[in-house]
């Protein structure tokens, strides 16, 4: 189900979280809500959920107005990102807790939370509690709590966030297949570009509760709408008046055109990657991505003199003022 | 060493000053033989002091459970105006001595107190009958389910709720589902600490009630009554009936109470 936020604005006292923000999501997709923390995103997602009221604008959900629904009747999967599992209840009662509510018959409750745990892994741990769960599989527990009312739309609010690195890794390929299989309208909200460009179809860059871009993970990078987008998508250099990435520049050790003069303070490898810390010559720091291969064929070294030429470069027409904080 | 010290300085603390005189009272209450013991406390005063000292709790118990879950709930997921006010309060009766919340009772229901001159033309008497001796053991014990609920409530936070409402649970069906469970041991150790006060309520209910022998005595005011006419036999008898009542709330605290480290 297709998923339309129209003009939302909403306020916390004085703190501005969320201001005019309008988006479509498409039925069946996967989407990302991407920004730094008090972005707004969380904020958004809730607002969607029906965990918070707007204080203007409306969410519309398969094209009905949700706005005034409260979060129980609007049909959504919510997944939180500390997972929000009932302690004193056995898996199989969490996963069921939706249908027992719905007062299903007691086979058909079997039945489905039996198809759950087999879909996220759980088969063996019904009878565990939480407590006796690590984090990855209490959070897959808790998406089958929410996939098992089966909702017209399912929301995530950082939902690994609280994962070691390795665990969050897997889950996010995991979301994705799971995604394949069940298709149902999805939003999650990430501060981690990578797993939004991995795991997303669409994103929607939010940024002091506005949305600054929304496109496919592709378009964002490669097509930036403005500085911020251009850096919160991935490393990012500053060359002149332009912006490039550290992976679209060139070392050289002579002279060329459009060369920028510049000596090496310092070469990090890290595995296949070597990070090239320089100091260009009107006393700026900059930092070139290039590969091992090209560091050894040119015999780079500290306090080498080098030149430093920019492939792809950015510039932007309006320059990115930093919004004022709300008054 | 040290270990052992310290372990001796806490024993000997709770044996000097626990243990050995409730040892005591049970030794005297039976050192004239069961029979004595019996006798007075199968006497009519002696039965009604203990009626009414379950009445006390029976009333005191359910209703300050009821609203100190709700006032736990209206102070930790509630902000409002007044809110430090309304958490000060819940503390005062810890605070003032029951000597003086009888004062006040009597203050306000007593006669020429403007609520008990209503109430006692329409024929209700609050003070020196069990109406008022119930409103006061209520007043002595009501921050205890508050107590410790709230701090319970605080630490399971709002998330378990949210989600049980995203999948569909009204507000009574989350509170019956997810809230209470959660609270359920803060909720029991409030209820054994209420009781454990309104069984052994004095000060307050020696000032309202009148001490009416037959009329308006708990157990604890019939123990003193017993003491001071000189029936040591009859005093030490009804401390032991406390003294078992009391045991027998802990003891259920405890049986109720699951294994430590299993949540």
């Amino acid at each position: 189900m297709s998923i339309s936020v129209e003009g939302v604005a909403k306020r916390f006292g004085e703190y501005t979280a969320l201001e005019d923000v309008s988006l479509k999501v498409p039925s069946g997709s996967l989407t990302a809500l991407l920004g730094p923390s008090g972005g707004g995103k969380s904020t958004l997602l809730r607002v969607i959920a029906g965990l918070e009221q707007p204080d203007a604008g409306r969410v519309v959900i398969a094209g009905e107005d949700a706005t005034p629904k409260p979060a129980r009747t609007r049909g959504v999967g919510f997944v939180f990102q500390h997972y929000a599992a009932f302690k004193h209840m056995t898996v199989r009662d969490n996963v069921a807790f939706g249908l027992t509510i719905r007062k299903r018959p007691k086979q058909e409750i079997v039945a489905k939370v039996d198809e759950l745990l087999a879909l996220v892994h759980l088969e063996g741990f019904a009878k565990r509690y939480p407590a006796q769960l690590s984090g990855g599989q209490r959070q897959r527990m808790a998406l089958a709590r929410a996939l098992a009312v089966e909702p017209r739309v399912l929301l995530l609010d950082e939902p690994f966030g609280a994962l070691d690195a390795t665990v969050r890794k897997e889950l996010r390929a995991w979301l994705r297949r799971l995604h394949d299989e069940v298709h149902v309208t999805t939003v999650f909200v990430t501060h981690d570009q990578e797993e939004a460009m991995e795991v997303a179809e669409q994103i929607v860059v939010l940024n002091e509760g506005r949305i600054e871009q929304v496109g496919a993970p592709r378009d964002l990078y490669e097509r930036p709408a403005n500085e911020f987008v251009m850096s919160f998508v991935g490393p990012v250099s500053r060359l002149g008046g332009e912006w490039v990435r550290p992976h679209d520049m060139e070392i050289q050790l002579d002279p060329v055109d459009r060369g920028i003069e510049g000596m090496i303070d310092r070469i990090i490898h890290l595995g296949f990657e070597v990070r090239v810390e320089l100091t260009l010559h009107d006393g700026r720091p900059l930092w070139v991505q290039t590969t091992r291969e090209q560091a050894d064929e040119l015999e780079l070294g500290e306090g080498q003199i080098v030149w430093v030429r920019p492939g792809r470069t950015t510039s932007f027409d309006q320059r990115h003022e930093p919004r004022a904080a709300a008054p | 060493m040290a270990r052992i010290a310290l372990r001796g300085v806490a024993l000997t603390y709770l044996g000097l000053l626990i243990a050995l005189p409730v040892a005591m009272v049970f030794y005297r209450a039976f050192e004239k033989g069961l029979g004595a013991a019996w006798a007075s406390l199968t006497s009519p005063e002696a039965l009604h002091a203990f009626w009414l000292t379950c009445v006390m709790v029976a009333v005191a118990v359910p209703l300050n459970t009821l609203f100190g879950v709700l006032c736990a709930l209206v102070l930790v997921r509630q902000r409002f105006r007044g809110r430090a006010i309304l958490n000060a309060a819940v503390d005062l009766p810890f605070a003032v001595s029951p000597v003086v919340i009888g004062l006040a009772l009597i203050l306000v229901y007593g006669r020429g107190g403007w609520v008990g001159d209503w109430l006692a033309d329409n024929g209700v008497q609050v003070i020196f009958s069990p109406v008022g001796m119930v409103l006061a053991t209520i007043f002595v014990s009501l921050p205890f389910v508050v107590r410790e609920v709230a701090p319970v409530l605080r630490e399971i936070g709002t998330e378990q709720e949210q989600a049980a409402a995203t999948l569909g649970a009204s507000p009574l069906q989350t509170f019956i589902r997810v809230t209470l469970p959660a609270i359920r041991w803060g909720v029991a150790y409030g209820v054994v600490l209420t009781t454990a006060r309104a069984l052994g309520e004095f000060g307050a209910l020696s000032v309202v009630s009148g001490k009416l022998s037959g009329r308006t005595e708990t157990l604890t005011l019939r123990v003193e009554e017993r003491f001071q006419a000189f029936d040591l036999t009859g005093a030490y008898a009804a401390a032991v009936v406390l003294a078992l009542m009391a045991l027998g709330t802990l003891l259920a605290m405890n049986l109720l109470r699951p294994r430590e480290g299993v949540s």
